[in-house]
């Protein structure tokens, strides 16, 4: 066995998008030592590209809004598949988390009278969202990104981990490699909190960066914790759908937020159809059916998508609000938004499910396996409203770092071992593709598989596709089992993506095989052939777990709310 | 066009590394990154690039195209001369890792010296936008670093020792600015961070794919901090002495 880096911490985090770096933060100010780790360079996650705001009910817009609210819409969006511990400790700890991004020096835009401006947003009852312009996850990761780098954490940049180590049933450490150097490198850890985003780049229309391949999914499932939830992924309303290589990326829901109307090719504006009451600012499942059906019934704008047109609201307007979309439709599509509409089609947008967690702490089923963000599951039920994911991460960020801390504590003195063996093994694993004298083409296999995901778990879902996409995808299996690539191991992206695609491998089965369970229509998981919502299956959340080398499918009772919170929905009836 | 023509760096020194010509279909709308990723499905799965979001939001894909630094998701194929092909060099400001990856990570380590944002403890955190409008605009940056990359002090002196770069020039603007932040960098700024190298050609301000009126908006009035602390006095004393005026 080649010679190997080790580095030893109480708190190893993985990511560090907006959910990685709250947890660091918070587990170093509780004085653990503690390591973050990150597939990109520093302030390069997927957090950066949020776009339409954060959600707190901080009432300075609206009067009338609290955390009640908060909660009820929360709970409403997701069907009441949520977790509502997680929902009521989002509701209540989310204007705090806020306020202390400010305090860290986030600058969100103005109130008249110089308080955090908020703006309405699809699924919630009161204009909630503080946002800076169109571009909040900037605000939101530089901001932690520079707070972090000053709370005496261990950043290590472009590092990917391949696998995690236990000493029995307890987390002992990790396994990766450096994107440069493609040399080994082990961090011996007590604790570990898995923030590694969500897995969009399994599907072909994507609006997400290449880092989510759903590596924390896979780790934890690999470890043995529970994944939940896994059949619902959002796909977002409003991609852009021309040209052909920017299909896909996102038109923030500010847009609708800030009064854009949804228009078909026979200039109906649909959602009168759909959703009356709330029309463009309906939830996002929502949504997304009423422009897919659109485009399959033949009303489609001329690149198969609808009309979104925020014109009338002035071109002053448009460039202070909207400045990153006004830039995006001009340089990369020639559309001026605040002369024309936009061309905009559902996208593979973040997965409501993962790993199963302790709403108090972020612990998973595996002793010292923490987890926040987008890679937990529960928190956002069967569709996330739309700036409940920035809240989500700072809130749960801080909680799962808090509890890893905590739990490093009480281990003590670190006397936890990662087995030598274990190690070669997972070096032998990573370096086989280069073993290989033939094999397939790592791009290609990638590119079979999104295709595959776009094609049989999409927007609507039914039993023969189903069943026919999981066939595929044991075949992609099998090919992948067999992986050819070339050049060095010093920054390679085809080796980098043999790993990546281990990964896409384990949450595309995870999310087919729930999907295919799931016998009802409920949030962003729509099945044809099931229409309908299922009270009965409305009590379960779908739950994944490894046996053998086997992945078991089954459910799991969705945790029961207290009376005083459930006479919430009651009174809204 | 049906097929575009590129030409780009591959090797790990940039001495011994050379142009690699390659042929890539055309697509409507097709940017410099997708001709990358096209050149490592199809043909060299190893050619090194660094990317992320692909939306010009996160400042990953920084390279030369035709020797302008330029984000290469933002590149327009369409936009570039049709008859020649399309030469793609990495940054030449930061030490050459491979093909079109740089090592910027000096960038990191100076960012970090910078003393952070220093609230006033008894603020009622009231900020009006006209007051916060500037700031803004500073943290637009997604730290593509091609202004540090432009820089002549970085790039043709190499006086990464002397001299913080517009990026974070700007970055020491936005907390010097910041209407909450209690905290005197003007010593920092002369000393360590060299506020004085710049001598205001603007070049960074031209790359900068965020539109930051980086000098005008962020260096001048650093200077004139700088000025006013250190240098009047000065010149106030010497025409005392010397009865000039």
């Amino acid at each position: 066995m080649e010679k190997y880096e080790t580095h030893v911490h109480d708190v190893l985090v993985i990511g560090a998008g907006g959910a990685g770096l709250r947890a660091a933060i918070e587990a170093s100010a509780r004085g653990a030592s503690v390591g973050l780790v990150c597939k990109s360079l520093l302030g390069k996650a997927h957090t950066v590209m949020a776009e339409g705001g954060i959600a707190a009910a901080l009432a300075n817009v609206d009067p009338q809004d609290n955390w009640k609210t908060h909660f009820r819409d929360t709970m409403l969006g997701g069907k009441m598949l949520n977790n509502w511990r997680m929902a009521l400790i989002h509701a209540q700890e989310a204007p705090d988390r806020v306020k202390e991004l400010e305090e860290w020096g986030a600058l969100f835009d103005r109130t008249k009278d110089g308080r955090i401006l908020q703006r309405a947003f699809g699924g919630h009852s009161w204009r909630r969202l503080c946002h800076v312009g169109d571009r909040t996850g900037l605000e939101m990761i530089r901001t932690l990104q520079e707070r972090g780098i000053h709370s005496g954490i261990d950043v290590y940049m472009e590092c990917t981990i391949t696998k995690l180590f236990k000493d029995g049933e307890r987390i002992s450490g990790a396994f990766g490699y450096w994107r440069e150097s493609g040399r080994f490198v082990v961090f011996k850890a007590k604790a570990i909190v898995l923030a590694t985003g969500g897995i969009g780049k399994v599907y072909k229309i994507t609006s997400n960066s290449w880092e989510y391949t759903g590596d924390g999914h896979a780790l934890a499932y690999e470890a043995g914790a529970e994944l939940i939830d896994m059949e619902f992924v959002q796909f977002h309303p409003t991609g852009m759908v021309w040209p052909p290589g920017v299909r896909g990326i996102l038109v923030t829901e500010a847009v609708r937020g800030e009064g854009g109307i949804l228009r078909n090719a026979k200039g109906e504006r649909f959602m009168e159809r759909y959703d009356p009451k709330r029309m463009e600012l309906s939830t996002r499942d929502v949504v997304a059916r009423a422009i897919y059906t659109e485009v399959k019934e033949g009303r489609g704008s001329p690149h198969g998508g609808a009309f979104l047109d925020i014109s009338h609201k002035g071109a002053d307007f448009i460039k202070k609000k909207l400045p990153s979309m006004y830039h995006q439709f001009l340089e990369l599509a020639d559309v001026d938004i605040t002369k024309m509409p936009m061309e905009v089609g559902p996208t593979t947008h973040y997965i409501m499910g993962g790993v199963r967690v302790d709403p108090e702490n972020g612990a998973s089923t595996v002793p010292g396996l923490f987890a926040a963000g987008e890679v937990a599951g529960g928190m956002h039920g069967a569709n996330r409203l739309g700036g409940n994911s920035l809240s989500d991460l700072l809130v749960f960020g801080r909680r799962a770092g808090w509890g890893a801390a905590e739990y490093a504590k009480e281990i003590g003195d670190n006397t936890l071992k990662i087995n030598e063996e274990d190690i070669e093994k997972a070096a032998r694993e990573l370096l086989q593709p280069f073993e290989n004298a033939d094999g397939a083409n790592p791009y290609i296999v990638h590119q079979t598989l999104q295709e595959t995901m776009q094609d049989y778990f999409g927007v609507f879902r039914v039993e023969d596709g189903l069943k026919k996409g999981l066939e595929e995808l044991e075949k992609i299996k099998r090919t992948a089992s067999r992986l050819k690539i070339e050049g060095s191991r010093l920054f390679n992206p085809g080796w980098h993506l043999c790993a990546d695609l281990k990964s896409m491998l384990i949450v595309s089965e995870a999310i087919a095989k729930s999907a295919l369970f799931r016998k009802e229509s409920r949030g962003a998981h729509s099945r044809v052939d099931y229409p309908e919502s299922d009270p009965e299956w409305g009590k379960y959340n779908t739950v994944i777990w490894r046996e053998g080398e086997e992945m078991k499918v089954g459910r799991r009772p969705v945790p029961e709310m207290p009376d005083e919170l459930k006479q919430l929905f009651t009174e809204v009836k | 066009m049906s097929e575009v023509v590129l030409q780009v760096f591959r090797g790990t020194t940039r001495e011994q590394g050379e142009l690699k010509e390659y042929r890539v279909p055309y697509v409507e709308g097709m940017v410099v990154l997708d001709a990358l990723h096209y050149i490592q499905a199809n043909y060299d799965g190893d050619l090194a690039v660094r990317w992320n979001c692909k939306a010009a939001k996160c400042g990953s894909c920084s390279a030369e195209v035709n020797g302008k630094p330029r984000l290469t998701c933002k590149t327009r194929i369409d936009s570039l001369p049709k008859d020649e092909p399309i030469r793609v060099y990495p940054m030449r400001a930061f030490p050459l890792i491979k093909d079109l990856v740089t090592d910027v990570s000096w960038n990191y380590e100076a960012k970090k010296r910078i003393p952070p944002f220093t609230p006033d403890k008894n603020t009622d955190w009231i900020m009006f936008q006209e007051d916060i409008d500037r700031l803004q605009e500073f943290r637009k940056c997604i730290e593509c670093f091609l202004c540090q990359n432009v820089c002549h002090i970085l790039r043709d002196h190499g006086r990464k020792d002397a001299f913080f770069g517009p990026r974070l020039m700007i970055k020491i603007a936005e907390l010097e600015m910041h209407p909450k932040d209690i905290l005197d960098r003007t010593e920092f700024l002369r000393k360590e961070a060299g506020v004085g190298f710049c001598n205001i050609t603007k070049c960074c301000t031209e790359v900068c794919p965020e539109g930051i009126h980086i000098t005008d908006n962020g260096i001048i009035p650093l200077k004139e901090r700088v000025v006013d602390r250190y240098f009047d006095p000065v010149m106030w004393i010497f025409r005392k002495i010397s009865g000039r005026k």
